[in-house]
């Protein structure tokens, strides 16, 4: 609580953070450590926690004998694009539901609940054909179609918060100085709501990155395959092989590392200014 | 020098600050004006807010609830894809083949495990953590930075580096709890029905606590100061005012993350699909990612009316408990135009 610490108090707080911390951190550490491993010495006893050799060859496996450099590259394209756009989107739709009162608001805001509520599943089945309808299976167009409608609704409760947190008279100000609605919202209040905006853009990318089932469904050639979906391949084979598997794994996580390291601040603000408000 | 009933007083007055009413008997805060704003000429007003609602509409439309709904109408019917020449009407017995499948029991059980065996550890890790990060201290941003990492990884990839951490043989929590002397033989975790269970809430734990980290620390820091001044010249000690300011004060952010946890934590087979895929012997499945398992085997009807099973619990369960923590969302109600 706020107000003076004891000592022990003090010596508590501290003991339960760096174990937490310990605990957080290990498991990726892990993973790091026994992709950085010869392949052989991932299996030997007793296990190593800082290997003797260091070896990368993990890493040039996977660039060799899968394509997983064509995987990084689409789950990047997909990602990006997909979450650009529905950062566009639900800024249009954020922007007139914190503004705005009117009668299917409420509905509309029950409606971007729901989409959380229903499993993944139920809707893969009529997706795939209506996608095979639209001639966008196995195509990385149809791929982003779909990730921008799942992007949405969060994206758009998120940005809503955002929107509420800044005073209407910031707009009404520039709108009697003269500048139309379109002006006011373009030119005063988007580059206020940036750190907001880079927040929801890295939210929804990162949910497109890490997206499974739907790539799954959808994407069936190897050229057009997304990143998790390689990942599920490997572990459909009846083996592991924890080599490949854990090179594949950090550098998935990797670029997600980097976005979260460069943004979490504005993504804290974000999760918080949507989600409490929701 | 306030009194009991004072601080009482304060804490009702806050509460309804931070209720998302923005026109009613709150105090004046921001946005307070918007009920007050000239209206615009009405046609053009319904016409820029159609045009910004289309593009979010339509896509939403056609590719999420398209589909759901058509999903939803299998459940209802023979939808095989073993034999898609039949597709008729067949009434309630998709669920009733759920419900009398004999491992039905198991996954109800395991996903109560799971539900309720994630969140109070995530609730009660989350709290602690908000509690101790509120006050600054040296690198306290990194801390934050580090420990909330987790929450950007898929739970699919979670799932896999857990199967790596827990693996029997070359796993290094076995090798960890040896060393300690904890255990003498290597656990065979998720080989074995009794433990494969806790290794995946495990998991779980470990990618959830952020959430309820970074809601509750946000929710902590609008806690205005001088209500724990006034505890403390009240003499109140550090659980009491934990319980009878911290908590109240920020009930509705608990209240809210809770649900929006239990709801997400209900719908997410990811982890256990990448950690354990449901075995050993469907031993760690749970409703969502057993309607994988009967998808897979091409049983587009019956998993649809899982499907239908878990979005109609999670209405019950979301009405009541927006229903049994209404007393601390009346303030809002009232005012509702």
């Amino acid at each position: 609580m706020i107000g003076k610490e004891s000592t022990a108090g003090r010596a508590t707080k501290f003991t339960f953070l760096g174990l937490w911390l310990v605990f957080t951190v290990f498991p990726l550490y892990w993973i790091t450590i026994t992709s950085l491993k010869a392949p052989g010495d991932i299996f030997a006893f007793p296990i190593a926690y800082w290997p003797e050799h260091f070896s990368l060859e993990n890493y040039s496996g996977l660039f060799g004998k899968a394509d997983f450099g064509v995987y990084l590259t689409n789950s990047l394209l997909v990602a990006t694009v997909a979450g650009a756009v529905a950062t566009v989107i639900s800024m249009l739709s954020a922007y007139v539901l914190a503004r705005f009162e009117f009668r299917t608001k409420s509905a509309l805001l029950m409606a971007a609940l729901v989409t959380q509520m229903i499993p993944t599943f139920i809707a893969l089945g009529p997706l795939y054909l209506l996608m095979t309808d639209l001639k966008l299976v196995d195509n990385r167009l149809g791929l982003i179609l779909v990730y921008i409608a799942v992007c949405i609704p969060f994206c758009t409760v998120m940005l809503r918060g955002f929107f509420e947190n800044i005073p209407d008279a910031l707009e009404e100000a520039a709108m009697i100085d003269g500048l139309s609605r379109f002006g006011a919202l373009f030119r005063v209040l988007l580059p206020v709501m940036r750190p907001g905006i880079v927040a929801a853009f890295i939210f929804n990318f990162v949910n497109c990155w890490n997206e499974l089932f739907l790539s799954v469904t959808l994407m069936n050639s190897d050229s057009n395959k997304t990143v998790p979906t390689a990942l599920n391949g490997f572990i459909s084979s009846f083996n592991i092989d924890w080599g490949s598997m854990s090179a594949a794994a950090v550098l998935t996580i990797l670029p997600t590392m980097v976005l979260f390291a460069f943004a979490s601040r504005h993504i804290v603000q974000g999760l918080t200014a949507g989600a409490v408000k929701g | 020098m306030p009194t009991a009933s004072e601080t009482t007083e304060t804490t009702k007055t806050a509460s309804a600050r931070s209720s998302r009413n923005r026109k009613g008997g709150a105090p004046p805060t921001r946005g307070v004006e918007r009920g007050r704003r000239r209206p615009e000429f009405t046609a053009r007003r319904g016409f820029l807010i159609a045009a910004f609602m289309a593009p979010a509409a339509i896509f939403v439309a056609v590719f999420t609830y398209y589909p759901m709904i058509a999903g939803s109408q299998m459940a209802f019917r023979h939808w095989n894809l073993t034999d898609l020449s039949d597709t008729s009407w067949v009434g309630l017995k998709n669920f009733r083949d759920v419900f009398a499948d004999p491992a039905w029991g198991t996954v109800l059980g395991n996903t109560a495990v799971w539900v309720f065996g994630s969140i109070v550890p995530q609730l009660v890790i989350g709290f602690a953590l908000a509690l101790w990060l509120r006050r600054k201290f040296r690198f306290r941003g990194l801390y934050q930075a580090l420990v909330f990492f987790p929450w950007a990884i898929s739970g699919f990839l979670i799932g896999i580096l857990f199967r790596w951490l827990f693996n029997s043989e070359f796993g290094v929590v076995n090798d960890l709890l040896q060393k300690a002397g904890l255990i003498d033989e290597p656990v065979a975790w998720l080989a074995d029905p009794k433990t494969a269970m806790f290794a995946v809430v495990v998991a779980n734990v470990w990618y959830g606590v952020t959430f309820f980290t970074i809601m509750i620390l946000a929710a902590l820091q609008s806690i205005p100061e001088e209500l724990y001044e006034a505890a403390a010249l009240d003499g109140a000690g550090k659980a009491r005012t934990l319980f009878q300011i911290t908590i109240p004060y920020i009930r509705i952010t608990l209240a809210l993350t809770v649900l929006l946890r239990v709801i997400w934590i209900f719908n997410f087979p990811d982890l256990i699909f990448g950690m354990t895929g449901g075995g050993p012997n469907n031993e760690t499945h749970i409703v969502t990612t057993w309607m994988i398992k009967i998808t897979q085997q091409g049983d587009y009807g019956r998993a649809s009316a899982l499907g239908l099973i878990v979005v109609a619990t999670l209405l019950v369960f979301a009405v009541f408990f927006l229903l049994a923590t209404r007393e601390k969302r009346v303030d809002k109600r009232e005012v509702k135009p």
